[in-house]
């Protein structure tokens, strides 16, 4: 594959990170957010394998099948089955001012693109383009957890938020070493399990999964 | 080998006391696992003091005056702590405020969190050291809500969302280190060892390394706790069971500031330039003023101590960002000692919240009626904290406070409002509760007191005298943090 071509598949890619990441910042449903969800890990993972191949770069294979069991088979499974368990399947989550929401998100893959540019000018690789994208990520993860109030919502726009970071290293560096992407995927997993039994610790004491219940802890004048 | 027992002392023992679970001797296992990986660190200590920094697992781990002291730290607050929450825990146990798999969960993740927390502290790769870091948030995530009452569900939910958004951020800049390190080192593990790294610290890019440090400062400030990234402390703090507020806010702040320190190394190797220094001051001053401010508010007697933390560790994030020996050896030397002096006033507010069956203030009064030692703990513990000498905080709030004077003038008046108020509201608040009459809720209670004693001692002692050694190694980090 020529690198031309490769770059440009990449950037596609990453367009569709990013609409991913528009597209669970104002989806309502939580099975569309789950589908919406899986489907940006897809993306992530066959361009991780991409610039393996482009690069010549095997342990960035290895983060790719990583990236696909974790990200598009275990966590929306196990994010299904928790969802499944707790009945919570056909909750619709009233937002509001969801033009405002994109509004904000379009001025921070801006602000990305400005924070971005003095590393785009030093970067060699062919992915550098997509390094504002990956930070945008982030930040639209970082507002998805803002405005939302519900407990699966915010754990996925949390993970969402951990893409964005798994494709800043494969954009900027072309992945980091492989102790830290297993150490990083070992604590997501960790991660899982304890928002898991959060769900039905929440679930217990507060009978809803609505974080609107959560306002105790404040303080007092 | 003194590395390898002192890190895996505690993860064999979490494993173990994950199998033992409620049985009556999982306190004693808990306690000798601790004393094992304190004694293990004191003998990794002896061997940095005579062989000097070392290197070992393949580059992996790195040992220097830095972080030794503050392993050997972590290792015997944590053994002190598991000493106090046996009996501490088991008065919960018996009130029912903890069920079979609580303590079993307790137990195991009370190692775990320790092993966290010194592999940060021992790892010689940048990534690895997040890496823990996130382990150390989320073993301790479910102790917050141990009680599973709804506030502390809602103060775990809270530490669990702003820590781990708090230290993706940090991994973003991580993840820009690396970008820089790569441009020298090349593909590989080399491009994040710490000490590789601060070899070429000047050969770094000077734009990427400051972008990072915003990334960093942001990541592994929320985990030190400094305002405005503060929110999750004082609820993770009051709401979890109280030997747990001693060792987060004993260690874990430590290990952060830590974190947050070896990151600001590099980037002044790279930037040549103050900058992230002053970012630190900022944030720091602004830490101890809105802590100072909100100590006055505070109904909670955990809450309270929690917002002192955030005070002190508002002290030892300035006093690292304005630079220089004497600034920096105080903060050394006030991270060891605000640890020790913390973590025993916490051992002695629980024991007082459980003979009230309360944390509010109000309600907790004549404590030297009722147990003499825990009132007078409590009591030299706040004039310790507060900066009284002949305590260890006095020594280095002062080497802080005249390094301020000569370096940053225009700061030191906010710096000393914000430790005059700190030192009214504590007084004004815990004076009412230590003495007066015992109100005739209050219970008698087996108290744990060698603890809490063993951290006066050596509080003492480190007020009026510093121990060659410790200076020495102070002085070698000065240099080193250069």
């Amino acid at each position: 594959m020529n690198v031309n071509i490769a770059a440009q598949i990449n950037s596609v890619l990453a367009a569709l990170i990013l609409l991913t990441a528009f597209g669970l910042l104002v989806q309502r449903r939580i099975y569309g957010l789950l589908h919406i969800f899986a489907w940006q890990g897809l993306f992530l993972s066959i361009s991780t394998a991409i610039v393996g191949y482009t690069a010549g770069l095997h342990h960035l294979y290895i983060s790719a099948i990583l990236t696909l069991t974790l990200k598009v088979f275990a966590l929306p499974y196990i994010l299904y089955v928790l969802i499944h368990r707790l009945k919570i399947h056909k909750e619709v989550e009233d937002m509001v001012n969801i033009p405002t929401t994109m509004l904000i998100g379009i001025a921070l893959v801006i602000f990305s693109y400005h924070l971005t540019a003095p590393i785009r000018e030093l970067s060699t690789l062919v992915t550098r383009s997509t390094l504002a994208v990956a930070l945008a990520t982030v930040m639209l993860g970082l507002l998805m957890m803002i405005t939302r109030k519900k407990a699966v919502t915010q754990i996925i726009g949390f993970l969402a938020l951990e893409n964005g970071l798994f494709f800043a290293a494969t954009s900027a560096t072309y992945g980091m070493p492989l102790v830290v992407e297993l150490g990083v995927a070992l604590d997501i997993l960790i991660a899982a399990f304890i928002f898991g039994i959060f769900f039905f610790q929440i679930r217990t004491t507060f009978d809803s999964l609505d974080l609107k219940e959560m306002e105790k802890l404040k303080e007092e004048d | 080998m003194a590395l390898l027992t002192v890190l895996g002392v505690s993860l064999i023992a979490a494993l173990i006391l994950a199998f033992v679970g409620d049985r009556r001797y999982a306190p004693e296992i808990n306690i000798f696992g601790s004393a094992a990986t304190f004694a293990a660190s004191i003998f990794l200590a002896l061997q940095v003091y005579y062989n000097g920094p070392m290197l070992a697992g393949h580059d992996f781990f790195f040992v220097d005056a830095f972080n030794v002291y503050l392993s050997v730290l972590t290792a015997f607050v944590s053994m002190t702590t598991a000493l106090f929450s046996r009996r501490y825990m088991r008065h919960e146990r018996e009130h029912g405020k903890v069920g079979r798999s609580g303590m079993r969960f307790y137990h195991a993740m009370f190692q775990l969190f320790i092993f966290a927390m010194l592999l940060a502290l021992l790892t010689n790769n940048v990534g690895v050291l997040w890496i823990s870091m996130e382990l150390a948030t989320l073993s301790t995530v479910l102790l917050v809500s141990l009680y599973r009452t709804p506030s502390a569900v809602e103060a775990a939910w809270k530490y669990f969302i702003l820590c781990g958004v708090g230290i993706a951020q940090a991994l973003f800049g991580t993840v820009l280190l690396y970008f820089a390190a790569e441009r020298v080192f090349g593909e590989g593990s080399a491009g994040l060892l710490w000490t590789n790294l601060s070899q070429v610290s000047d050969k770094l890019e000077p734009t990427v390394l400051s972008l990072a440090f915003v990334f960093f400062m942001v990541g592994y400030g929320t985990k030190v706790g400094l305002v405005p990234l503060h929110n999750w402390l004082p609820d993770a703090h009051s709401e979890g069971p109280t030997p747990i507020s001693a060792v987060l806010s004993g260690l874990l702040l430590n290990v952060a500031l830590y974190a947050l320190v070896r990151c600001k190394v590099l980037v002044d190797g790279a930037t040549h330039s103050h900058k992230a220094g002053y970012i630190m001051m900022v944030f720091g001053l602004v830490s101890i003023m809105v802590a100072a401010f909100s100590l006055l508010r505070q109904k909670d007697i955990k809450r309270m101590f929690a917002y002192s933390s955030i005070e002190h560790m508002g002290i030892a994030t300035f006093a690292f960002g304005l630079g220089g020996p004497i600034a920096t050896f105080g903060a050394l030397l006030h991270m060891l000692v605000h640890s020790l002096t913390k973590s025993s006033i916490f051992f002695t507010v629980g024991h007082a919240s459980q003979m009230h069956s309360t944390q509010e203030m109000s309600k907790i009064q004549g404590l030297i009626r009722g147990n003499p030692l825990v009132g007078w703990g409590l009591m030299l513990g706040v004039i310790a904290i507060v900066g009284m000498p002949p305590f260890g905080v006095f020594t280095s709030e002062f080497l802080i406070l005249t390094a301020a004077m000569k370096d940053a003038p225009y700061f030191t008046p906010f710096f000393l409002l914000g430790l005059a108020i700190a030192f009214a509201a504590l007084f004004r608040k815990v004076m009412p509760m230590v003495f007066g009459k015992a109100p005739d809720y209050q219970r008698r209670l087996k108290a744990a007191h060698i603890p809490v004693f063993v951290h006066m001692a050596v509080m003492l002692i480190l007020g009026l005298y510093l121990p060659s050694f410790l200076s020495e190694w102070f002085h070698t980090a000065v240099r080193l943090l250069k």
